[in-house]
């Protein structure tokens, strides 16, 4: 149960070596140790992620999770669910490939549809019905600027991440009468090992920044989030440019 | 699926949702328990518990205000027999022409009887007549199994009994009780009020020996100020009065029940409304606007007792994030501890206006119940943006110092 200051006791991260994913859950871990399940593919970085979140307190399971094999994603969710109840649920996983390979090439497009919209959708559906059965929870799911306006030079990203963006601003909606609460969170350009080498645009965050602004959302109960907020802006401006002028920017 | 609704407590955080019925009889009520899911049942009364207890995330609350009546009140022995949903404002009504009056009142009135079992309630007058279930004469519970057992205090099933008395619903579902009630001669208090200018101007008046001649004692303190203000206090103690203590306007109908409710708060309040400086603001008209020493006057229930019943849905000041309402007890002889607590508050970014300190006399057979003797503090934090954190490791300190037990309990 998310207590009255807005501390959930437990935590589900879909993408279980995540790093702005893991920098939620330890933002949350700062006020008092959670359960944690996370739900990746084996890695050493998933049992390194381990180590770091038990040694601040947290009881840590981890949960074989593929998210290109749709078909295992309602077991997975579930046995999430089996040891307690989930407070927060984290949809984190993501690709963000080669914009150039994406859109040449079919394999790879269909790989990034599916990764980023279809098993964000799948999972998605398995969260609500548990959570809609509990009374209560609170669902993150990581959107992308990109997906508000895609732009040529990262449009099948963005395509998968407006897909996303658009399938929980609904769920948003069909969860709210039954006390859930879904937060969708834009981050724009963030370090991390996804972003590595691409030249940073501007307002470049970190995971720990997106992660401070997210945990504030979540105990907020807000439904929609920029990271950093002056995207916010930025976004509503670009969205409404003519194509004329959009295409000719230097994004 | 079934239609859920959000519920919250009446510090209106945490909302959870479940299935809410409406239960006209004890049948209902047992039909609803056997036939309840996995996640179980837990009764609902007025909603005024600040926490979650009457709460149940994805199972079923049972809204029992759907068992709300009087079926005798005895004038001779005072004994009163209702539902478990009746609203102590209906008995206190019902019961004032008979010349009876609720011997235990929290202190708002919009509290169900179930309710005030369940929580074991307590008023400002602990000392003199403990809490609720002290004034139980019996109570049938329905239980886990679907069946209604007849409970006493003292015969067979006494331990259920007192395990149900500030057993916050979880052995079962309260349906009927019988109620014992005092007789007075008028709904009217005679009050004395004191404007302490400290903390230890406030403890000296308790401890002086005072305190023991007056049925009622509790008192406001402002957790805004420091220095040579700490803790200056309003303490405002009475008794019921007797008719010839009314004036003259009065005696005609002295069990007349004044208890309007001036207006009630619509849901528009921002969250951050109740911070450090209007609170502080609070506090200093609070202050300044009680009489410096006062003897002797007369008050109906609302202006001594339930000043917060003047007002519908106080609880929205504190916007949608709501508050966190705080109480604790301290040992008698560790009045050191309650002075560093206050210390505390006034030093931190956190503000409280409703702060009350009672004593509390010897606490009953109940195991869960939670008035033992001491001094029962109360605050009211609104739940602020910028500290949550700081706000869960001062609680925790203060638990730890004052070594007492807290309330209102949250079912785990």
């Amino acid at each position: 149960m998310i207590d009255a200051v807005g501390n959930p006791q437990s935590i589900l991260l879909l993408g279980g070596t995540s790093e702005i994913g893991l920098a939620v859950v330890e933002a949350f871990a700062n006020d008092r140790p959670l359960r944690v399940v996370l739900a990746a593919r084996p890695s050493q970085r998933l049992d390194a992620a381990r180590t770091r979140l038990e040694a601040r307190g947290c009881a840590v399971e981890l949960l074989p999770f593929d998210a290109e094999a749709l078909d295992t994603h309602a077991d997975v969710v579930r046995k999430a669910f089996t040891g307690g109840d989930i407070d927060v649920a984290v949809v984190a996983f993501g690709l963000l490939g080669d914009n150039e390979q994406a859109w040449t090439d079919a394999p790879t497009a269909v790989r990034l549809a599916q990764v980023n919209y279809t098993a964000a959708v799948s999972v998605g559906v398995t969260l609500a019905e548990l959570m809609r059965q509990q009374g209560h929870g609170s669902i993150v799911a990581f959107s992308s600027v990109a997906g508000e306006r895609t732009r040529r030079s990262n449009f099948v990203y963005g395509s998968t991440k407006a897909g996303l963006d658009a399938f929980y601003t609904g769920l948003t909606e069909a969860l709210r009468p039954h006390g859930v609460g879904v937060t969708i969170v834009r981050p724009g350009f963030v370090h991390t090992r996804m972003t590595e080498g691409k030249k940073p645009t501007p307002l470049a965050t970190t995971p720990e920044a997106v992660a401070a602004m997210t945990v504030d959302a979540v105990r907020r109960r807000r439904e929609l989030i920029w990271t950093p907020g002056a995207w916010r802006l930025v976004m509503s401006v670009l969205r409404h440019l003519p194509r004329a002028v959009f295409r000719r920017l230097p994004i | 699926m079934p239609e859920s609704t959000s519920l919250r407590g009446w510090g209106r955080t945490a909302p959870t949702s479940a299935k809410v019925l409406l239960p006209r009889s004890p049948d209902d009520v047992s039909a609803a328990i056997k036939t309840a899911g996995p996640r179980g049942v837990i009764a609902r009364g007025l909603g005024r518990s600040y926490g979650d207890p009457a709460q149940n995330a994805g199972g079923t609350v049972l809204d029992m205000t759907g068992l709300a009546t009087i079926h005798s009140i005895d004038a001779e022995s005072g004994l009163v027999d209702l539902d478990a949903g009746v609203s102590l404002d209906t008995l206190m009504r019902a019961a004032l022409p008979h010349g009876l009056w609720v011997p235990v009142l929290p202190g708002t009135r919009q509290v169900t009887i179930g309710g005030a079992i369940g929580a074991d309630i307590h008023g400002k007058n602990h000392h003199t007549k403990g809490s609720f279930g002290n004034h139980v004469r019996s109570l049938d519970l329905i239980t886990a199994d679907g069946s209604v057992r007849t409970l006493t205090p003292d015969g067979p099933g006494s331990e259920l009994f007192w395990a149900t008395v500030g057993g916050m619903g979880l052995t079962g579902v309260v349906v009927r009780a019988t109620v014992a009630l005092h007789r007075t001669e008028s709904a009217y208090f005679v009050v004395d009020t004191d404007r302490t200018a400290d903390l230890d101007e406030l403890m000296g008046l308790l401890t002086d020996g005072s305190d023991d001649t007056y049925g009622y004692s509790a008192a406001w303190f402002d957790t805004t100020t420091t220095g040579a203000q700490l803790g200056r206090a309003v303490l405002t103690r009475g008794s019921l009065a007797t008719v010839d203590q009314l004036p003259a306007k009065l005696r005609s109908d002295p069990l007349k029940f004044e208890a309007p409710q001036l207006l009630s708060f619509p849901d528009v309040f921002p969250n951050g409304l109740a911070n450090r400086h209007t609170l502080r603001a609070f506090s200093e008209l609070w202050y300044r606007k009680a009489p410096k020493r006062q003897r002797g006057s007369v008050q109906n229930i609302t202006a001594f007792y339930q000043v917060l019943d003047l007002f519908g849905n106080w609880n929205r000041v504190y916007g949608s994030r709501g508050f966190l309402q705080y109480q604790f007890v301290v040992p008698f002889g560790e009045e050191p501890t309650f002075r560093r607590i206050v210390e505390k508050i006034a030093a931190s970014p956190h503000a409280s206006g409703l702060n009350v300190l009672k004593r509390f006399g010897a606490g009953n057979r109940a195991p869960l119940s939670f008035p033992q003797p001491g001094w029962t503090i109360t605050v009211d934090f609104p739940v602020a943006r910028a500290c949550t954190s700081c706000a869960r490791s001062s609680t925790s300190w203060w638990s730890a110092q004052a070594a007492g037990s807290t309330w209102p309990r949250s079912r785990g």
